[in-house]
Parts: structure tokens; sequence; C-alpha cells
């Protein structure tokens, strides 16, 4: 009984609060890195440094009015930010967070599943939730939302190639699709050293698959001005909002549980590791996001079938040289 | 054909790919600020210092004795480009003649400073107070007894 349901059910308020508390802050990081960054200071006025600042964004935008356009088709423009959260909190539940410990004689993994196809369901999921923009943006009856919608599922059905190739590669190496065990197969070596091109091509594809700056085509502010999410307000808008972040989050912690070794890490216990490595990454792409202007759309598409694809497939084919050779 | 008349539209293929050193230059450059101290001024905190010479709401001035320097010459009023300033001279026999009333419509005032210079008695001038703030138009006309006391309102 226990272990059937009170224990998961604990785990599951336990990694849910914790991570929407450390999605929360990321868009408070966000804000204030990006600030930091072009010798600003970012929010500062709602309590220390702007602390309090997420939390009081979420009030204003509960207490907001919710407007529906008249010629948006009402169910699917409303169906639309749910698919998007939903689909996104449901991948945090397959990400191994640190070691499995024992509290008062039980064993307690610190991830709610362990299905063995556990790459497979986040990659499918992500893009299922990818929807969410898409139908947002096609439905809400603005052509700015409508193009933004085409140019999400532009994005999606492209760097989703690159991104799961890169991924395929992982999968030859540790030779398991169960996320746990590839944390494991990097006890001794972290996987960027053995796949470091594989790498870069996730985390190019990854951070055009989360929507975010150098790739931002759906929500292009300066042609788009916001593009899918134009027509939202208030809850609905933030549902988005806390979807990209959510996303944002579960791409740094792939990347962590690929190729940066998971929870390993010396004298820390292994959530803090985890937490750490994922903040580095989500830092990394805010960095980014800071750095680089937005690339023009075609040159987004070049990158992607010209580039990034073959080199994922080339790489996919060396690491099955490799390991047919020396494995 | 010299080889400086040749214009360039499109580069070889061997310099397509450079952009990864622009790219690195660029997150040093960006990563660089971050540790910088960000140049912003926390406005209602701090505040920049004021110009000398800067023109804020006006003030009438009062002599030694504790009256109005004005003489209510008018010459404020006429070389005022936005009409702001009214007045109503009162001369009395044996007295020196005054202001009955001195009204400046705050509201209308481009602060270009005219005021000040045309005055022959130095009895305007303006302060350096630019933060105002009140809930109705007519707050922002001054009569003598306001401009006399000027910024004591917001400066408390």
């Amino acid at each position: 009984m226990n272990d059937l349901i009170i224990i998961p059910i604990i785990k599951l308020l336990v990694i849910f609060g914790v991570c929407m508390l450390f999605i929360t802050y990321t868009t408070w990081l966000e804000r204030k890195a990006l600030g930091h960054f072009q010798l600003r200071y970012g929010p500062m006025r709602v309590g220390y440094h702007g602390l309090l600042q997420p939390i009081a964004d979420g009030i204003k935008n509960f207490f907001k009015e919710e407007v529906v356009p008249d010629n948006a088709d009402r169910a699917v423009f409303l169906l639309a930010p749910v698919i998007s959260i939903s689909l996104a909190v449901m991948l945090l539940a397959v990400i191994p967070f640190g070691d499995s410990f024992t509290l008062f004689g039980k064993r307690i993994d610190l991830y709610l599943a362990n299905p063995s196809i556990g790459i497979l369901f986040i990659l499918g999921f992500a893009t299922i939730g990818s929807y969410g923009t898409i139908l947002g943006g096609w439905s809400s009856g603005n052509k700015y939302g409508y193009m933004g919608g085409l140019r999400a599922s532009a994005m999606i059905i492209s760097y989703e190639l690159s991104m799961a190739f890169a991924v395929v590669s992982i999968i030859m190496v540790t030779g398991s699709f169960s996320l746990v065990d590839m944390v494991a197969a990097q006890h001794h070596m972290w996987n960027i050293v053995r796949e470091p091109v594989a790498f870069l091509v996730f985390l190019i594809s990854g951070i055009a698959e989360l929507n975010r700056t150098p790739f931002d085509m759906p929500e292009a502010e300066s042609e788009l001005c916001c593009g899918y999410n134009i027509e939202y307000s208030s809850m609905k808008f933030s549902l988005f909002f806390l979807a990209e972040y959510t996303h944002l989050f579960v791409f740094a912690s792939l990347v962590t549980t690929l190729f940066l070794g998971g929870w390993h890490g010396p004298i820390l216990p292994g959530v803090v590791w985890f937490f750490v490595k994922t903040f580095i990454v989500i830092f990394l792409c805010i960095w980014i996001r800071a750095t680089i202007p937005r690339l023009r759309y075609d040159k987004v598409m070049k990158l992607e079938w010209k580039f990034l694809l073959p080199v994922a497939l080339a790489n996919v084919i060396a690491t099955g040289v490799v390991l047919t050779l020396f494995g | 054909m010299d080889k400086s008349e040749i214009i360039v539209v499109s580069r070889g293929r061997g310099e397509k790919g450079n952009y990864v050193k622009p790219f690195l230059k660029g997150l040093q450059y960006t990563l660089g600020n971050f540790f910088k101290k960000p140049i912003t001024v926390q406005y209602p905190d701090q505040k920049t210092a004021r110009s000398a010479r800067w023109r804020g709401l006006h003030r009438l001035n009062l002599d030694e004795k504790g009256e109005l320097k004005c003489v209510a010459c008018g010459l404020c009023a006429a070389v005022c480009p936005s009409q702001a300033i009214t007045i109503i001279a009162c001369e009395e026999a044996g007295d020196t003649r005054r202001p009955e009333s001195f009204e400046v419509n705050e509201l209308r005032c481009v602060f270009c400073g005219f005021c000040q210079e045309a005055c022959p008695k130095g009895a305007i001038s303006l302060t350096k107070l630019y933060e105002y703030v009140d809930y109705s138009r007519e707050d922002f006309l001054f009569d003598i007894a306001r401009l006399k006391t000027t910024g004591e309102k917001w400066n408390s």
C-alpha cells in the first residue's frame, strides 16, 4: 500500500513542487541575467533585487481578464495552453534527479518513473507539446498568430530530426533507452567526452526546439509581435509562458542527463550536482540569447537541413563504425 | 581589371563557415558585460546631479524685510512665450507697487527661463525642482502664497 500509493504521491508532490519553484525562478533568472548582460539591473523593485517578481507576476496574471477573440476557434483556443503545459509537466516524470537512497528502511529512487523507453517518451511528448504552440497560433484568428503557428510547425518538423539523431548516437554508446541507465553508464566518463559532436548538435537543435532567441521564429517580437501567443491574455498566457520555461528546464536536465553525467559528481550529493549542472545549461541558454540576434527564417532552415542533419547523421555512422571496430 | 574594382557579392565556400570565431567573441563580450557593474541609475533611490542652470519650478524671491521683491512691472508676463504668467498690479499712495495677484500656470510653462532673465528686480527665479505631481490641474496654478514657498510640498 505504502509503496504503491503514498510514497509515489509524496515523491510526486516534492518533485513537482521543487521543479515548479526552480522553473518559476528561471523566469526571474532570465530577466535578471539578461539585464546584467546588457548592463542593466533587471527587476529590482519587488523584494530584494526583484526576488518576489515571479510571484507578483503570477498573482497579476491570475486576476487579469480573460479575453477570447471573436473570430477565434473557441474550443481549440482554450485547449492549446492546456496541451502545452500538461505535456510539458509530464516530461518531469522520467527525469532521474539523483541517486537512490534509503529512508526508514525503504529504498527511494529520485525519479517518478523509469520506463525502458524513457528518452523516446521525452522526445515524443516534447513534440506533442509543441501542438500547443501550433494550435494556439492557428486558432487565435490572428494573422501574426497564424504565421507563428506555421513557423512553429516547420521548426518542430526540422529540428526534431537532428535532435533525435544526436540522441541516437547516445543510445548507441550507452546501449539503453532508459534515462536511468544512461546516467549509470556515465559513472566513469561523461558522454560529452565520447560524443562532443552530438552534444553540440543536441544543444543547437534543442535551443531551436525551445523557440529561444537565435531561433525564436514562432514568437519573433519584431516581425510577428509575439507570434503564436499574441491573442492570449491572463492565465492562458501564463500557462504558455510556464510551459516554455518547463521545456527549458526539461531540456537543460536532458543535456545534463545525456551528456554531463546526470547526477554524478564528487563530494556533494547527486541531487545538488543535478541542479547545479541544469542551472549551468540554463545559464548557457540565457547567455546565448543575450548574445546572438535572431537568424533569418531561411537561414534557420538552411542550418538544419544543410548542416546539422548531415553532421548528426555522419556522427551516428561514425559512432557505429567506432563501436563495431573497438567496442 | 584591377583587383580593387571587383565588388564581392558572394563569398566563397571557404569563408562561409567563418562565424564560429565571431560567435565566441560575442559570447566573451557579453560575459564581460555580465560581470561589469550596470550603468543604470536606480532613479527614485539614486539621483543624478542637476546642472547649476537647471530650470525647474518658479519661486518669488523676498527682500530683507520679508516682502516680495516684485514690483508688478509685468515684464515677465510680457516676455513669457506661453503666456503662463498673469499679474494684477496694486498701487497705493505712499507705498511701493506690488502685485495683488501673481499667478503662474506651471502646466502652460515651457521652462524657458525668460521671466527670470527679464526681471529687473531679481524677483522671480527658477528652482532646480523637477519632480512635481499632484491630483488636479488647479494645483498647478501657483499663486503668491504658493510661489513664496515653492517646493516645500514635495521636498518634505
